[in-house]
């Protein structure tokens, strides 16, 4: 998918050019105001920019040189607002319908299929408003899927959901994720959620893009954009090898492992983890005298300024074939004590990670 | 009450109804723009369709009685084509009621529209509604309880008009010569019983109608 937009409203500008991948899930994550919203009207066709281009999947809906813009309701895509936006004088069967009719998708096993992924069957034949907040908007998601779109946008889905309904939600959303074959536009300022469901990121603040790249690697650069600073962490990949006798569970990943408390998963699962920058110190030399449970070898690749006063972000690649990288934040007088640089080889120390 | 009274009434039934049914579906397209537009006009538009909330009926049954006149800018055109003059006849009743029972109509289906925000027409395009598509599935069914209003008070305003009935249709039994016109009649000729019984009637029948639209409104049931 390719995009260049360039919008100027009163007090807020616009200006991306943005090259995202024809499949999985990217987040366009970054502060409110920062224009994330605006972007997906303009990719939806519900915002025209005067000179903007578009194209998804080799097909230019937007190219104003040509004077060619697609309206909404010729864009094979899929909606999905911040708040439940069903037709509240229909049923839960018409609210599908709608959209199937006019797609014609007449596809009943396609139905049948939708309607069991998001596990609404047993709504129906129920009115909207007899939904809960979390229950719609799983209709919702489904409405739009039916319409077999070959893009789905998703305008904060989980921001209007207390915390109970959005982790309701989350597995269906992951379900989704690791079904669907067409490429997802997640909109979203909770770091959580993208940490959670996407697989790449592009960053915005100010209505510009300032880092894009596959989630995991640009989660891991130090050289963060402040959007991001306050919350660095990075996100390790892992299976989860086996539940100890003690109540902790050991995670495997290239280069390592990890102890966490025990969850329910079984062992083979492939789960996601966080680890903030906080939660990593920096010690010279293995030592047993500690605590921490977590510490692996690692090698310094870069340092940076943190936005924390007095503080520094160090990058650390851990040992082994194709190792994660982790962030460590520590203070700037720590760091001359350690005289750490790049290329120094270190233990990092894990005080906490965070099962996704 | 005699037949003379009946035929008023008969024939007040008839204007209001052809008005309100008229209107209705003139007054949609208008509310929709007025309700959407970021256009200029939207301040005078709106402005000349509120016009009859706030003049005098006489000044607007004055102006319409020339305009429809022989020497009228209409009614000279119409004239031009063999047309039948409007003034004095039912037809003439009809459009000076339209005009004058305008914002009653508009203004709440316009409201409704409002209210409704843009959102139900943005889902609509998403799920590959065209615009006329949307406007008849989305925007007037969720619309529906400001038409309700629009039709009772539109109804109502047009049965109760007397100024401009006056002046544009005058006093024809049969064929101009409404309920309100029939009371004025009645009191012209200390005819005082009969006024009463019509008179009464009308009371009652605005307080019927006041009812149905607040009692209606408060226990919701045209949310759906």
């Amino acid at each position: 998918m390719e995009a260049r937009f360039r919008l100027d409203y009163p007090g807020f500008s616009l200006d991306l050019d943005l090259c995202l991948p024809e499949r999985g899930v990217t987040a366009l994550f970054g502060p409110s105001g920062s224009g994330k919203t605006t972007v997906l009207r303009c990719v939806a066709g519900l915002e025209r920019a005067p000179d903007g281009f578009l194209s998804v999947a080799g097909d230019v809906w937007q190219d104003e040189t040509r004077g060619r813009f697609l309206p909404t309701y010729k864009r094979p895509l899929g909606l999905v607002f911040q708040e439940a936006s069903l037709f509240p004088h229909l049923s839960v069967r018409e609210n599908l319908e709608y959209g199937m009719k006019r797609a014609g998708n007449k596809d009943r096993e396609g139905f049948d299929a939708g309607i069991d992924l998001l596990g609404i069957r047993p709504l129906l034949g129920r009115d909207p408003e007899r939904l809960s907040g979390g229950e719609r908007q799983r209709v919702a998601i489904a409405r739009a899927l039916l319409t077999r779109p070959r893009l789905l946008l998703m305008d904060e889905p989980l921001a209007a959901l207390d915390m109970k309904r959005k982790l309701e939600i989350l597995p269906y959303l992951e379900k989704l994720r690791d079904e669907l074959d067409i490429p997802v536009l997640y909109v979203s300022h909770a770091l959580d959620e993208v940490a959670r469901l996407a697989d790449y990121l592009a960053l915005m603040e100010n209505g510009r893009v300032v880092a894009s790249g596959p989630l995991i690697e640009t989660l891991a650069r130090a050289d963060l954009p402040t959007a991001l600073a306050d919350d660095a962490g990075v996100i390790i990949e892992a299976t989860i090898a086996a539940h100890e006798a003690d109540g902790l569970t050991r995670l495997e990943f290239p280069g390592g492992r990890l102890y966490v408390s025990r969850r329910g998963k079984p062992p083979g699962s492939r789960v996601r983890c966080r680890i903030h920058a906080s939660d990593v110190s920096i010690a010279l030399t293995a030592r047993d005298d500690t605590s921490i449970l977590n510490a692996l070898p690692a090698t310094v690749t870069a340092i940076a300024a943190a936005t924390m006063p007095g503080h520094t972000l160090a990058q650390l690649r851990l040992a082994g074939e194709n190792a994660p990288l982790l962030l460590a934040r520590i203070t700037e007088r720590s760091r001359a004590m350690l005289k750490l640089a790049p290329g120094r080889e270190v233990v990092a120390q894990v005080k906490s990670v965070a099962l996704l | 009450m005699d037949s003379a009274s009946l035929t008023a009434i008969w024939l007040t039934c008839k204007l209001a109804t052809l008005v309100t049914l008229l209107l209705l579906v003139i007054g949609a397209p208008i509310a929709w723009w007025l309700a959407n537009t970021r256009s200029r006009l939207k301040g005078p538009i709106g402005a000349i369709v509120s016009l009859p909330l706030v003049l005098p009926p006489t000044v607007l049954g004055f102006y319409l009685l020339l305009a429809f006149g022989p020497n009228g800018v209409i009614g000279g055109l119409m004239d031009r084509f063999g047309m039948q003059r409007l003034p004095f006849t039912f037809a003439g009743l009809v459009v000076a009621s339209l005009l004058y029972s305008m914002p009653f109509v508009v203004q709440p289906i316009q409201n409704a529209f409002e209210s409704m925000g843009k959102r139900p027409m943005e889902v609509a395009a998403s799920l590959r509604a065209t615009p006329w598509d949307a406007f008849f599935t989305v925007a007037l069914p969720l619309a529906r309880p400001g038409f309700v209003t629009a039709a009772i008070l539109g109804f109502a305003h047009t049965v109760g008009e007397f100024g401009v009935v006056l002046m544009m249709g005058g006093n024809i039994p049969g064929k101009t010569q409404v309920l309100s016109v029939k009371i004025f009649d009645y009191v012209e000729n200390t005819q005082y019983e009969k006024a009463h019984w019509l008179a009464g009637g009308m009371v009652l029948f605005s307080f019927l109608v006041l009812l149905l639209l607040y009692g209606g409104r408060k226990r919701g049931t045209w949310s759906r």
